[in-house]
Parts: structure tokens; C-alpha cells; sequence
């Protein structure tokens, strides 16, 4: 950090923002708006995605928590309702003390973790290292994001594409599987 | 102390964000708003993954067109037609890639000289001519936010069959439903 | 008769981009951000906006559900198939450079990343439009003057 990076300022921006989007969701009542703000909470953490070099990730980010999910909590709140009950006093003292206690120990932590942007840092430093340098030689593609997504890590995205099948199985079966019904058809 | 968290403040900011999560999934009895939350959380997980992999001064982990070895296989497929040069260099830096990333491999061997390792990507003509951050996280990443948005999907489900057969989705409503149907009071 | 005449117009302009762009994003994965799981989301992405405008019953005979139901079966299939060929060809599960081994630069390995990938997008971009259609096609049982 010897010289000033600029970008830092738009880092701290967004985290504000992420904050205030954060403390909005879990305040509001009204469904609707809870919905719509956690589109903006994702846009936000895609943009911050980007400026932390994770341009894949960002990209998925806004097409995912800020496209589709919003749409289908959408669709489900349509079903479901429109208004959340207040939250009890009791409740809500039982889960700030959950919360405080759970943050209390997990800020205990920080002081192992490695600093923001070391390159020395554990994670850093062996097998995302290892990566970089072996996809020109054995991978031979320029996204190193894609080299290691679909060959590396073949097993692992075989994994998660049946995890994402059977997720869609799960839902027709608990939904059913839509269009035998006729009567349903040609909704608004 | 204040320079240590101040060097972790990415730390911080994640956890406060994922405390808001969990705070929304305890205190709230509305089952959509406890997706919301838990989807809140999640985010957060993601941006706690991409921070870690952050390296200061690093670029997106796409390499530049590396010109050497793999020159043909570009030229092959038409979208880049580095041409002849390509091929002539081809021998060279293979070498000299193959060379570097040797250098590079003793260097990983230890921890403290990772920078090291950094450094001699910075001169690997087959690699490239900067540091990238790590795109390990982004893989792991990136597959989580779809698989993400699959099992949220199963979750509304979920929710939409609850609110079918209770007709509510708050949860102690949902609770004393069920106490009614134990208690043998339930007309349902 | 047409309260959405300037969405209409726009979305059906804009349709067709969103489609090409997501296989920009699936086939030029390799050399740019994007991937198999970003152009499954953007593909399903403008299905799901072709349903909102023009409603689901357009939207049904354009991507039949029989066609996303079975695409989502379709696309683990691919991906798993792929590994199954490189395994025929003698090398361990999902070892692209078998399906090429004279290549002096990983040709199979671009080519098994494409396959996989095209499993991926169309496992994703099903499974994304399935989900949308269970969702959209239960009606609501709140009268609309709720809103």
C-alpha cells in the first residue's frame, strides 16, 4: 500500500451502500420492497465484484441475484403474501443476542486471517498460484476462471450441474410438473 | 491493533453483513422474508470468498493473448490471427515458459517467497506481464450463486406449497396449526 | 387493448440480442469472462422476459415445456457423456486431450470445455425456465385488488 489506490474509495462506497441496502432488507415489512432491494443488494455486490477482479463471478452475480432470483421470489411472494408480520420484541432481543454473539466470535477471528490483498496469503499463494501458471501449458485457454471451472475442476462443475437438475426436479415435483393443467394456462 | 483491522477490513464488513442475514433469518416468522435473509447471508459468504482471493495491484485472472507455444491453435480457430510471428516465436517461449514455471513451482515451495513467484510471473513471456488475483474463489463462486439460486427455488417451492396447505406463511401460525391438528381441535 | 405497446416493441427488439449475447458468452467463454452458467441465466433470462411481456402462453408455445423438461435431463447428459467418450478413448473421466491427442495445442482441451459447457448452459437455462413455468403457471390465489 505504498501508494494510494483510488479505487479503495469506491470499495468504501459501495460497502456503504451494501450496509444500508443490508439494514433496509431486514427492516422492511413489506415483502415487495424486501425483494426488490435484495435485486440491488446483489447489483451492488456484482459491482464490487468487479472492482475485486472477480469479472466471471460479477458477471453471473447480476444475471442471477439481480435477474432471475428477484423474478422468482417474485413469483412465489405472488403465491404467498405481500406483508410480513412485525417481529416480537422477544424475538427480536433472542436473535440480536444470537447475532451479537455469533459477530462477537467471529471478529475474535479476524486477527488470523491474512490481510486484504496479500499476495503471500495462504489462499493466494499455492494452488490459485498454481493454477495461473500451469492453464498456458496444460489448458492452453486465456480465462483461467474457465480452465479451471471445466477441466481442473471438471468433477466438481459435473457435481453442481446435477445439484442444479435436481433442484429443478425438486421443484416440479413439489409444484407439479405444469402444463397438463389447461385451466392455469395463459396467466398474466 | 487499529492497523491490524484496519488491513482486515474486508473481514469486517462481511461480517456485519452476514450478522444482518442471520438476523433476518432468527427474528423474522415470515418464511419468504427468511429466504430473503438467507439469501442476505449467502451474498455475503460470496463476497467473503472473493475478497480472500483479492491480490493488490492484480489484474482479472484472463491472460493476454500468450503469442507463443499455443499461437497456432489461436490462429486455428480465426478469432486470433496472430499469424507468423506466432509461429516462430513458438519454440522460444516454450522453452522459456517451460522454464519459468519450474522457477516458479521451487518457488511456491515456500510460503515467504510466493512474492517471489509473483515476481517471476511478471516476467513469463508465456504467462503474462502482471499479477493476477486468484481466480480459485471465483470458480468455487461462481458455481455456488447458480446452485444458490436452484435451492432458493426449492425453498419458495417449499413456501408455496406451506402457504397452500396452512394459508399463512408465518411461522408461529404455522406452528399452532399444527398444535390445533394435535390437539384433535383442528376442523381441517 | 395494448397497455404495454412500448414494452412490447422494445422487448422484441431487445429479445433476440439477449439470445445471440448469451452464446457469445457461452462460446467465447474461453477467452472472456462468461461460461456455460452465465448463458444458460441470460438465455433463460430472455424467455422469462418474453413471458412477462407477451404472456405465458406465447412464451409456452415458443419453449414448450416438454422441450425445458427434458432439456434439463439433456444437458447432465452431455456433460456426462463427454466424460464417458474420453473414458471410451482410454483416458480417465472428462480428460479432454484425449478427444484430440495429436494436437500440439490442447484442441481437446478447447473441445471438452465447449462440450461440458454446453451441458452446463443447457442443464442451466432449463432448469431456470422449468422453474420459472411451475412458478408462473400456479395462479394466485390473492385477489389482485390486494396490491
Amino acid at each position: 500500500m505504498e501508494s494510494f489506490d483510488w479505487t479503495q474509495l469506491l470499495d468504501y462506497a459501495l460497502m456503504a451502500m451494501l450496509l444500508a441496502v443490508g439494514v433496509a432488507i431486514v427492516r422492511l415489512r413489506n415483502l415487495f420492497a424486501a425483494v426488490m432491494l435484495m435485486g440491488v443488494y446483489s447489483l451492488l455486490s456484482a459491482a464490487w465484484f468487479v472492482s475485486l477482479d472477480a469479472v466471471d463471478v460479477a458477471f453471473t452475480e447480476a444475471a442471477v441475484g439481480a435477474g432471475i432470483s428477484t423474478v422468482l421470489m417474485l413469483g412465489a411472494m405472488l403465491l404467498t403474501a405481500r406483508e410480513a408480520e412485525p417481529v416480537k420484541a422477544g424475538r427480536h432481543w433472542a436473535a440480536l443476542a444470537v447475532v451479537l454473539a455469533t459477530g462477537a466470535a467471529l471478529f475474535f477471528a479476524i486477527g488470523d486471517m491474512p490481510a486484504y490483498g496479500d499476495p503471500n496469503a495462504p489462499a493466494n499463494a499455492y494452488v490459485g498460484l498454481d493454477y495461473i501458471i500451469r492453464t498456458p501449458q496444460e489448458i492452453a485457454v486465456p480465462n483461467v476462471v474457465t480452465a479451471v471451472l471445466a477441466s481442473y475442476r471438471g468433477f466438481d462443475t459435473f457435481g453442481e450441474t446435477v445439484v442444479i437438475f435436481a433442484a429443478g426436479l425438486g421443484v416440479m415435483l413439489l409444484l407439479g410438473f405444469g402444463g397438463k393443467k389447461p385451466k392455469k394456462e395463459g396467466g398474466e | 491493533m487499529i492497523e491490524l483491522l484496519a488491513e482486515r477490513f474486508n473481514f469486517i464488513i462481511v461480517i456485519i453483513l452476514m450478522m444482518t442475514g442471520l438476523y433476518a433469518v432468527i427474528a423474522t416468522g415470515n418464511l419468504v422474508k427468511r429466504l430473503v435473509g438467507l439469501s442476505l447471508f449467502q451474498t455475503s459468504v460470496f463476497l467473503l470468498y472473493i475478497t480472500m482471493g483479492k491480490v493488490f495491484g492484480g489484474q482479472p485472472p484472463i491472460l493476454p493473448e500468450y503469442g507463443g507455444g499455443h499461437g497456432e491453435g489461436y490462429g486455428d480457430e480465426g478469432a486470433h490471427g496472430t499469424g507468423d510471428a506466432a509461429h516462430a516465436a513458438a519454440g522460444d517461449a516454450a522453452h522459456a515458459a517451460e522454464g519459468v514455471l519450474q522457477q516458479a513451482a521451487d518457488a511456491l515451495t515456500d510460503p515467504v517467497a510466493s512474492t517471489q513467484a509473483h515476481a517471476v510471473l511478471d516476467g513469463a513471456d508465456g504467462v503474462g506481464q502482471a499479477i493476477y488475483s486468484n481466480p480459485l474463489p471465483h470458480v468455487l463462486i461462481l458455481t455456488a450463486i447458480v446452485v444458490g439460486v436452484a435451492t432458493l427455488s426449492v425453498g419458495l417451492a417449499l413456501v408455496v406449497r406451506i402457504r397452500e396447505s396452512y394459508g399463512t406463511i408465518e411461522d408461529e401460525a404455522i406452528n399452532s396449526a399444527d398444535y390445533a391438528v394435535d390437539r384433535g381441535e383442528a376442523g381441517r | 387493448m395494448n397497455p404495454h405497446l412500448v414494452l412490447r416493441v422494445v422487448s422484441k427488439l431487445l429479445i433476440p440480442i439477449i439470445v445471440i449475447f448469451g452464446f457469445y458468452v457461452h462460446f467465447h467463454g474461453d477467452y472472456s469472462p462468461g461460461g456455460g452458467f452465465q448463458a444458460g441465466v441470460i438465455i433463460a433470462s430472455a424467455v422469462i422476459l418474453y413471458a412477462l411481456i407477451f404472456g405465458m402462453g406465447a412464451a409456452r408455445e415458443a419453449v414448450p415445456a416438454w422441450f425445458v423438461r427434458a432439456g434439463s435431463a439433456v444437458g447432465v447428459l452431455i456433460y456426462g457423456g463427454t466424460g464417458f467418450v474420453t473414458w471410451l478413448l482410454g483416458g480417465n473421466f472428462l480428460s479432454y486431450d484425449m478427444l484430440d491427442p495429436e494436437s500440439t495445442h490442447h484442441a481437446g482441451q478447447h473441445l471438452g470445455i465447449i462440450l461440458v459447457e454446453l451441458g452446463v448452459l443447457t442443464t442451466v437455462f432449463s432448469v431456470m425456465v422449468v422453474i420459472f413455468y411451475t412458478f408462473a403457471s400456479r395462479a394466485p390465489d390473492i385477489p389482485e385488488e390486494e396490491w
